[in-house]
This record gives structure tokens, sequence and C-alpha cells, in this order.
């Protein structure tokens, strides 16, 4: 790795829609899900960027749409400063061994019946490299670096636990040394002691190949502790993007502080006395986005101004991107905030008493007096 | 011999010796070896542990959902003041919905596709109750409307397709509490949900539980969850109570080595964040080859502190080392306190 900074990915105003159809004979194009809708971002070689929504979001969508995976509608996508938005599936070939891609499902993205062996010799097959001392014992290499044992070259996916085959996953990505790997929530399918097994991994070998991560998840502990950078996502758009310590002691986009205040934390004095915004209802449908900005139908800070007007991605510190009318600081802890009118009963009051002894609200006394 | 691990006056739920072993061509999955617990009106216990450690299968056992053809369970599970586990099968399904009743990880097979909800929440209800069908109509409504379901008037005609993953939960709840259980059991019931809709589901069921004084057993992996609601924990592992206290003790004080690898590997928002997580090393057992001594053995990083390997030969009786808390371990008591002290001391706390 050289001190010097270079970037690997530029997105810019990346959109991906797909057509919805109607069904019949003579189906027509009825809308369109806007999964993907004019997102911007970079990543500098041998850094970590996290990319963190609820699901929904269009962060999977995003990061295939990145590898080329699929046909983006519109903006640009440059890897290593090439552009590759519009390249022909048989262009991308050469690229794929400088991006590669781990799954969120280990049980789905091996093929059942290669072996561990074959798969991970797959990337040095399609690409034709012929690694010195041959390709069996770069093979051995890889298994040995990754924590798998190397006699179980000739063994298949199913004789392996699920940590196991998100190591094959990864051998099989950083095969050819690739320069970024997108990874799609890869241990949100494992527990929690072998999460942290894979995410060691992760960082072990980024400081050794000076590999770059596009880390896509939904738990924002896991992306902080992976990332050095982290962009919030929801319903297509990048709502904040800024480094790791501000976003998750210094945001100032509503919803980046909803999704930090719902991720409850493993300490049961401070998860008590912590403020918490209780978000209404669901993620609207990305085939019919509210208008203005796309966050105001839950936000608790939502005005007439966010109906009509589309915040643009503001850059309001250096490094620290905002896309909102109303940036500010989160609620003081102790305070619950909640969006009033969807569901009117429970959670009506905007601002909640913390959780403690309390007498229950009358209204919901259910059956036993 | 009864482990009471909330030591409360009168559990409504009281589980002793719990045994669940399924006979499969492998040999014998070890689901459940042995498990006592208990849980109070208005109280939440919480079972953690990690996948196969038998934390789903003791509450399905307790609900009485395990098949006595394909499996042995025996120990007792009392439940207000009658023995269910040589309860007959129909005896048992009476008081499932009435007195007890269960949501899971996934509402959507717990629904059935082809019916309204609607249809699924009265027949829920004119099982244990003797109402007309307008009036169990109306029962329905009002539970979609307690749960936070808006315009609950349109929406016990959907079919469960058309309702959110999030709005189906609040479904399965509805459903669930439509008879006034004084038990419920929830297994992952957050798990498929997003962080946010996680949040209200959480609140939901802890507002719904203070205002009827209900006991609530909380299966999960997510150590988050139970820091926010639980009272009591248990800590499950291969299909062993590892260690059982009251929430605060179990956070500050552990001292089974397990639970203090649970604690420090989960990367935390609260503390500063380290550059390497401290994860537990290897795999989990299998439940049909179970490691001969303690369970938790060949992970463990301190066996070799206990003197004549007694780790690997025998494993360790569950022992109270302070009033409702209680542990399966070797290492002298001291001994386990002191390492809890140094792991947690050196967790770093503040955000950043």
């Amino acid at each position: 790795m050289t001190g010097q900074r270079r970037e690997i990915l530029r997105v810019t105003d990346l959109r991906m829609y797909f057509p919805v159809r109607s069904r019949g004979i003579f189906p027509r194009v009825v809308g369109q899900v806007k999964a993907v809708d004019g997102i911007s971002l970079s990543l500098d070689a041998g850094a970590t960027l996290g990319l963190v929504g609820e699901s929904g979001c269009g962060k999977t969508t995003a990061g295939r749409t990145i590898l080329r995976l699929l046909r983006p509608t519109s903006g640009k996508i440059e890897l290593d400063g090439q552009d590759i938005t519009k390249l022909s599936s048989s262009a991308l070939v050469p690229l794929r061994r400088k991006a590669q891609i781990i799954f969120q499902d280990p049980y789905n993205a091996l093929n059942p019946r290669h072996t561990v062996g074959a798969i991970i010799e797959a990337p040095f097959r399609i690409q034709g490299v012929k690694p010195p001392g041959g390709v069996r014992s770069a093979v051995h290499d890889l298994m040995e670096r990754v924590g798998l044992n190397p006699e179980h070259y000739n063994r298949y996916p199913n004789e392996f636990s699920g940590g196991q085959r998100q190591r094959i996953g990864i051998a099989r990505a950083i095969a050819l040394r690739p320069e970024l790997i997108v990874c799609d929530e890869p241990v949100s399918a494992l527990d929690v002691s072998i999460q942290a097994q894979i995410l060691n991994l992760l960082r072990d070998l980024q400081d050794e190949f000076g590999v770059a991560y596009l880390f896509i998840a939904h738990d924002l502990a896991v992306v902080r502790q992976i990332s050095q950078r982290v962009s919030v996502m929801y319903l297509g758009h990048i709502m904040e993007t800024a480094p790791r310590k501000v976003i998750y002691s210094g945001a100032l986009h509503p919803y980046t502080h909803s999704l930090l205040s719902a991720v409850p934390i493993p300490d049961p004095e401070l998860q008590r006395k912590r403020a918490r915004i209780l978000l209404q209802g669901d993620l609207p449908s990305p085939i019919d986005p509210p208008s203005g900005c796309v966050f105001r139908t839950r936000c608790f800070r939502a005005q007439e101004r966010c109906t009509v007007e589309v915040p643009p991605l503001v850059e309001l510190a250096p490094g620290h991107h905002v896309a909102c009318h109303f940036p500010g600081a989160g609620p003081p802890p102790g305070v619950r905030l909640s969006a009033a009118g969807l569901t009117p009963d429970l959670l009506a009051q905007p601002v909640l008493p913390p959780r403690g002894p309390q007498e229950p609200p009358s209204a919901l006394n259910i059956g036993r007096p | 011999m009864r482990q009471d691990v909330s030591r409360k006056p009168e559990p409504y739920l009281s589980v002793s010796d719990l045994v669940v072993r399924f006979p499969t061509e492998d040999g014998i999955v070890h689901a459940v070896e042995g498990v006592s617990l208990s849980v109070a009106r208005g109280k939440t216990l919480a079972i953690v542990g990690e996948s196969g450690s038998g934390k789903s299968v003791t509450a399905q056992a307790i609900m009485g959902l395990i098949d006595r053809k394909a499996a042995s369970v025996s120990g007792e599970v009392w439940l207000d003041d009658e023995e269910l586990v040589a309860m007959p099968d129909d005896a048992v399904r009476r008081l499932r919905g009435l007195k007890m009743a269960m949501i899971f990880q996934d509402p959507m097979s717990s629904l059935h596709p082809f019916y309204r909800v609607g249809a699924q929440l009265i027949e829920a209800a004119l099982v244990h109750q003797s109402l007309s069908k307008s009036d169990a109509r109306s029962l329905a409504i009002e539970m979609l409307r307690r749960v936070g379901i808006p315009g609950p008037e349109r929406r016990v005609d959907d079919y469960p397709h058309q309702l959110s993953g999030g709005m189906r939960q609040r479904v399965m709840i509805a459903m669930a509490l439509i008879n006034s259980p004084a038990l419920l059991i929830a297994d992952e019931p957050t798990t498929a949900l997003d962080v946010t809709v996680q949040a209200q589901i959480i609140e939901l069921i802890a507002t719904l539980q203070a205002a009827s004084d209900t006991a609530v057993i909380l299966i999960t992996h997510d150590l988050g969850i139970v820091a926010d609601v639980a009272d009591d924990v248990v800590v499950m592992y291969g299909g062993r109570l590892v260690e059982a206290a009251p929430t605060q003790r179990l956070y500050y004080h552990p001292e089974m080595p397990y639970t203090l690898g649970l604690l420090t590997s989960v990367p935390r928002m609260d503390r500063e964040r380290a550059d390497r997580l401290d994860p537990i090393p290897g795999n989990p057992p299998s439940a049909i080859n179970l490691p001969a001594g303690c369970v938790f053995f060949p992970r463990c990083t301190y066996s070799d502190r206990v003197p004549d390997g007694a780790c690997a030969s025998r494993n360790p009786d569950l022992i109270a080392t302070e009033p409702g808390h209680l542990v399966r371990c070797h290492l002298p008591s001291e001994e386990r306190r002191q390492i809890a002290n140094n792991v947690l001391g050196s967790l770093v706390g503040g955000p950043g």
C-alpha cells in the first residue's frame, strides 16, 4: 500500500429504475420502481465506505449496479478512473479482476455441485490467470489465508457451516487480488460469535492487500466497526455521508438520528436512558415515492417546504454531506420522539417518557382488568 | 429439583429439568438438556443464544408444539397450576391461545395466505370465546387498532400479502393476544424486520404487556433488545442453560466465559471502537455430538485454569453464585469474577 490517496470508485448521479409492466397479452410499462434515484459517492483505494439503510432502500441494487451486474438507467460509474457505465458484458470481463462481490447468503452464493476447490479456482480459470506454482497451490494458500483447512479442497459447500461458507466466498473474491470488493450484507446471516471472526478477517485482508470495500449492511454497529466513511440511504437516495465518527456522534440528518436511536445498545442502564425516536409506519413504495423529500412522511422535523422541494445533498462541513432542509443535532438523552398521526392511539404523543415504572395508558387496557 | 431464575413469588410459568431429544438417522439430537426457568406475570424473561442453542425448541416444548412421535420430551412445565408435559395433546391445545400464545420470527409462515386477516383473527377468537360473528369481527378490528394498524376497519379485510412485514408482525401479535393470554412467547419477533420497525414492535409488546400484566418470554440473539426490555436473562448454549441472572447482573457481572464472549464479540456503538473484535474462536457444537464435559469447553479460552482437565470430562453443575444468579462453570467463583472484570474493564467507554 502506498500513502498516495487514489480514488478507486466514483459514482455520479446514478439511477437504476426497473419498469413495472401491466398484466395481459400486451404488457405496457405502467410505472417505474426507482430503486436507486441519483446517488453519488466515492471510495479511495484501500478504504472502506459503509452503505447503510433499511430493506428496500436500494443499497443492494446500488452495489450491483456499481459492479455493472445491472445496466444503469443513467449516471456515471468510474472504476479506477475508467468509465464503465456503458461497457458491454464482454468488455466487462477483464474488469472483474479489479472488482468483486461477496454475497449475504453463503448458502445460495455457492454452487452446491462444485467442490470448494473448484469454486475458488473459478476466477483463475475464467480470467485465464496462471499463478506461479500452479492454480492448485494458489487455492491452497487462499484457503489457508481465510481460515479454511486446505485438506477440505474436495468437499462440497453443504459440508460447511455458515461462517465457513462465507470464508469460501471471501477466498473466491480475493483470489485475483481485486482492488474493490462490494460486500453485500456479508455477516448478517451469521451468529454474533462468527460475525466477529469474519469482520476481523475482512479487516486483516484489507491491511494485507489494500483492497477497498463498499460495505453494504443494515446493521449500524457492524458498519461502524469496519468503515472509515458511511453513507446512509433511504428510498433510493443518499441522506447523509460523513466520516465514521461524525455519523455516529455528530449526524445532522433526522433519518440518521432515527436509525441510530432505533438500534438497541447491549448495556441495560444506558439503553433504558437513551433518546429514542420512534419512526411511524414503513418505508413508502419506491414506485410512488413521496414528493419533495422522500423521508418527510416519517420525519419528526418535516415542514411544508419538505413536501415541495427535494433537498439536495450539500456539503455542510468538509466531507460531511447532508440532504435535509432542516439539518440539526439529535434529541437529548431521555427524550422519545415520534411523528404524530399515522398510528394515533399508541404513539400519538410527540414526546414519550423513558421506559420505566409508569402507569399504562388507559386506552390500552386489553382484556384482563 | 426446581431452580427459579427470577425468584419472584409464584411464577406464572415454571419449567424444570426440561429435556427434548430427537432421534434421527445420524444419532440422537440433544436439543434441550435439562433446562429450568420461570417467569412471573408482568415480567420479561429473555432466552439468549446462537442458532442451534436450543432456545426455540425450549419455547416449542413449553407450548406443546413438539410432535411426541418425533421426539422425547421430559421434565415439568407448570403453567399457572397445570402441568403440561404429562397432559394429553387436546388439553394442551385448549390452553394454547387462551392462556399462552406465541409469535414467530416470520409472520408470513404463520398467517394463512388464502384467508383474510380478519377471518384468521375471528377464528382465533371463536376457538376460545363464545361470541357472535359480528362481536368477533368488532373484537378483531379493535385488536388491529390496539396493535397500531392504521385504518383497521379496512385492513381487517386485507390478505396477508397486502401488508408490509411490520404490519404482518402486528397482525400476528393481535392474533396472539386476542384471547388475552397471560403468557406470551415471542420467538425472534423482530429478526426479520428493519431496525426502525423493530423499535416499534418492541415498544408495542412492552406497552401491551404493561397494560395486561402479561408474562413474556422473549427469545432472541440480539443482546441490545435484551438490555432494553428483559427483567431476567437465561443464556443457552449447546442445549444447556449455562447462565441465568437478572438483566443488569448478567451484563455487568457475567461469570460464564460464553456469556462474556457474547458480550465482547458484538460490535458496540456505545464504546470506543477497537480495530479488531474479540470473537469466540471455533464453531458451536453439533447437537448430535455434544462435548463430553462442559459444552463450551472446546471454545473456552480459560479451561486451562481448571485443574485435572475437569472441563473436558465432566459437565459442570448449575450453581448459584449469588441469589438468582446461576452459572454452569468449573472455574472457581473468584477467578470467574476476576476474568469478567478484566475483560469488561478493558473495553473503554464512550462513543466515538
